[in-house]
């Protein structure tokens, strides 16, 4: 049984690498398994409208995000004095939208916005409001799904595109 | 004033000098390096020396812009305003991208100067060469600050009054954040650099793992600190009473902070076995690239990020070609000279260094996982063009399986001895702990009961950890062993002094997170003047909401009392204020922190005449968690203090034969 020097030191080798292999594998499993359900996809208004038409739409009760403007005229505050309700549009479609809680300090009409929620009977119910934290800034998504349903203001300096503001 | 108006001049000159002696600094001395030319590589450390001056004057020229507001400076008249506090003043010198950059080229010359300067043990082709390495990386962020981010542009015509300072961003927390980071980031170029000059030489020993150990350890403190004051600052300021996102800005610190910690723990085996070495070599590249990359995440704004507000395809593009260059080139040069390494002992996987490959293989999978988690929607956003995020039920889902099995196993790995080791010992000196884990888990589960099975994880983990790392001191100071204690504690190591705070720190840090995951207690509710809400048995009064001015904003503030049982326990005045320069409304959380749990309450906007919604939390243990922080970072700053740093370590043995005496089969740390 005796083994020489060299096999030893290979086998030693040998168990540390199959441990790591292993540990890969097991995390390779634990990314895939957790990746396939926690990506939250991002919708604009349009798309959501397709995705609703379409039976393969594919929207389902799953959580996902959705941006755009803040629809001018469509803030309104509940009788419980928490919920509000209002509009997203890029343009052409808008969503309804309703949030229960603190809406964050830039949230106004005309702002753009990222909700994250899901759709029940037509209405997105969100559970979380993001404005960025920047008087002049636009989501990136948003501003793509802007641009997409030809409503991005470049030109007229409304929605500028450089942000003056970040963080360290 | 004559020199607070030619200032930008003067500091602008002074960053083009730098960049020419960096350029000296990065050729010269490599070459006399490999020609054996004493007189270049004696120039290493002057020119290091001269570059952290003429950098000083540069950033102090900045800094003397903004605080007279010289608004003919784009960055000061786009991010200052003459009515801000003094000390946003000075922290918005570096609270936007041109200004960050200067600081991290100022603390990169600092620590370049600093192994200039207190490297004088080593060997000199050695710091030639790694001085070298560290000015090249100068070099590169002098280019990038110069070419695409120059923080001394005039404004032409200057600016009236300047935007001012994003309010969120006022806060004295915040202010010290990014430096903290950054000495943190800049810290592992060290490391960096010292692995590349090992490349270069081809060569690596213990008495290279001593040299970079310090570096390191410094880097992790100030990364541990800077991650922890920026999980702060989004506790209180950003009223969601939340402290960890995994938002891609706070991967982008966490990833290095753990590939780092994997470094601190690889460098020990190299240091005590003299083994591990090309692998501790890749760990010191793969921090720094982290570092590299949470700078081109954070300032490219690739990533949808609550912080990546700006996007610059210019920068993106220089950052992502410097990247490539750094982490390429490195990696090149790694796979070029790994082999000539030679190969170091062998041991059994039961062992200490056996535990260390471990915490080595959980840490930098951890971090490979945060990395692919993080990166994930940028592929999405190529391969599919749909736009999508990763939240944090991936993270957990990933992270505390990774996490746990480390934690279970960092209660045993201090008592296994080198080279081979009784498990089953080990074990059995554990008892104890055991029973006393077992013990606190279920009192938990009788008298507070409804703990969900992640948190009772949590619980027993924290526990597990904090009474085995005092188990483990008990028994290395040998508290049984009668007369002569006191002695023996004083003559322990500060390195393992500073091992033991550590993983108490963490011990206590996973109570922290279990207990607020586990009892939080929130309400959300509209409240009149004198109505009150009762949560988690403490009853919050609102008695008066009163506007507050204050030197750039007026606030609202509303004061909630909060009673338990009818007895007083404190006063909290939540604010919302809205700032004038830039026109923004912030929410200032009241917090009163306790031994056992913070009372957090939020006031929002009016909901109805005389009505206001408000948020109350109750957060058990989060002061454990900041604490648990805390500890950490001083079990580093006690390891700093380790005497074998000081003295006689520098000395580089040729023949290393067997670095760990038999006589002492329990060696320290």
């Amino acid at each position: 049984m005796a083994l020489s020097k060299a096999a030893v030191a290979k086998r030693k080798r040998l168990t540390i690498v199959v441990i790591a292999l292993v540990l890969l594998a097991a995390a390779a499993a634990l990314i895939l398994s957790a990746m396939r359900d926690t990506v939250m996809f991002f919708h604009s208004p349009s798309d959501v409208v397709a995705r609703l038409a379409d039976p393969a739409g594919n929207l389902g009760d799953r959580k996902f995000r959705l941006g755009g403007l803040v629809e001018e005229g469509s803030v309104q505050k509940l009788d419980d004095g928490l919920t509000t309700a209002f509009s997203v549009t890029d343009g052409p479609e808008a969503i309804k939208v309703r949030f229960t809680g603190h809406l964050p300090d830039l949230f106004r009409e005309g702002q753009g916005i990222v909700a994250e929620g899901r759709m029940q009977d037509g209405v997105f119910i969100a559970d979380d409001v993001l404005a960025k934290h920047d008087e002049t800034y636009m989501p990136p998504e948003v501003a793509d799904a802007l641009k997409k349903s030809g409503h991005w203001k470049d030109e007229d300096g409304s929605y500028p595109a450089q942000p003056q503001h970040q963080t360290p | 004033m004559m020199i607070a108006t030619f200032a930008p001049e003067i500091g602008h000159f002074a960053l083009v000098l730098t960049l020419a002696l960096a350029l000296l600094q990065a050729t010269l001395p490599l070459y006399g390096a490999a020609r054996n030319n004493t007189a270049l590589m004696a120039l290493a450390r002057p020119l290091a020396v001269t570059q952290v001056l003429f950098v000083a004057i540069s950033f102090a020229a900045l800094t003397i812009a903004y605080i007279v507001s010289d608004f003919s400076l784009t960055v000061v008249a786009s991010n200052s305003h003459t009515a801000k506090p003094m000390l946003y003043k000075i922290s918005g010198v570096w609270g936007n991208h041109e200004g960050s950059l200067l600081l991290w080229i100022l603390i990169l010359a600092v620590f370049g100067a600093a192994v200039a300067l207190f490297g004088r043990m080593l060997p000199m082709p050695f710091r030639a060469r790694a001085l070298a390495v560290q000015a090249m990386i100068t070099v590169g962020f002098l280019l990038f600050t110069l070419l695409t981010s120059n923080p001394f542009d005039r404004l032409d015509p200057a600016a009236v009054e300047g935007i001012g300072l994003n309010p969120l961003l006022q806060d004295p927390g915040l202010a010290f954040h990014p430096p903290f980071l950054y000495l943190g980031y800049v810290g592992f170029s060290i490391a960096f650099s010292f692995a590349i000059a090992a490349l270069i030489e081809g060569k690596v020993d213990p008495a290279w793992a001593r040299w970079v150990r310090p570096w390191t350890l410094m880097a992790w403190v100030f990364l541990t600190i800077g991650i922890a004051l920026g999980s702060w600052w989004a506790y209180y300021e950003l009223g969601w009473g939340g402290w960890w996102f995994w938002d891609p800005v706070e991967n982008a610190s966490f990833m290095p902070w753990l590939a780092g910690t994997a470094l601190l723990h690889s460098a020990i085996v190299v240091e005590k076995r003299d083994s591990l070495k090309s692998w501790t070599i890749l760990l010191a590249i793969i921090t720094f690239s982290f570092s590299l990359l949470g700078t081109f995440l954070v300032r490219s704004g690739v990533l949808t990020s609550v912080h990546a507000f700006a996007t610059d395809p210019a920068r993106g593009v220089f950052i992502l070609a410097f990247l490539i260059v750094v982490v390429g080139g490195s990696l090149a040069l790694y796979a070029f000279r790994a082999n000539s390494l030679t190969p170091g002992g062998l041991f059994e996987p039961i062992s200490r260094e056996g535990a260390l490959i471990l915490n080595n293989l959980l840490l930098s999978t951890a971090a490979v996982t945060v990395l692919i988690g993080t990166l994930y929607p940028l592929f999405l956003d190529v391969v599919t063009g749909e736009k999508g995020t990763v939240g944090p039920p991936y993270f957990n889902g990933v992270f505390i399986p990774l996490m746990a099995p480390l934690i279970a196993a960092m209660g045993i790995g201090p008592l296994l001895t080198w080279k081979r080791a009784d498990l089953k010992a080990a074990f059995q000196r554990l008892i104890a702990v055991a029973i006393i884990t077992v013990v606190v888990l279920l009192v938990l589960m009788i008298w507070i009961g409804g703990v969900s099975p992640l948190a009772a994880l949590g619980f027993a983990l924290g526990v597990w950890l904090v009474a085995a790392s005092i188990g483990e001191w008990m028994i290395r100071v040998g508290v049984r062993d009668g007369a002569g204690l006191w002695g023996r504690i004083r003559r322990l190591p500060r390195a393992h002094w500073g091992m033991t705070l550590a993983h108490l720190g963490l011990g206590v840090f996973v109570l922290g997170v279990a207990g607020v995951g586990a009892w939080e207690d929130e309400r959300l509710a509209v409240m009149k003047v004198g109505e009150s809400q009762t949560i988690s048995g403490y009853t919050f009064t609102l008695t008066d909401v009163k506007p507050v001015p204050g030197p750039n904003y007026t606030a609202l503030q509303g004061v909630f009392t909060v009673t338990d049982n009818a007895k007083q326990i404190a006063i909290l005045r939540p604010e919302s204020r809205t700032y004038v320069n830039p026109p923004m409304a912030t929410t200032e959380a009241a917090i009163y922190p306790m031994a056992l749990r913070d009372l957090y309450a939020v006031i929002g906007e009016s909901a109805a005449p005389g009505a206001w919604s408000v948020r109350l939390y109750i957060k058990p243990l989060q002061g454990w968690l900041w604490i648990g922080v805390l500890i950490m970072a001083l079990g580093g700053v006690v390891s700093l203090t380790d005497r074998r740093y000081r003295i006689g370590a520098p000395q580089r043995r040729s023949m290393i034969k067997d670095p760990t005496p038999s006589a002492q089969p329990v060696a320290s740390e």
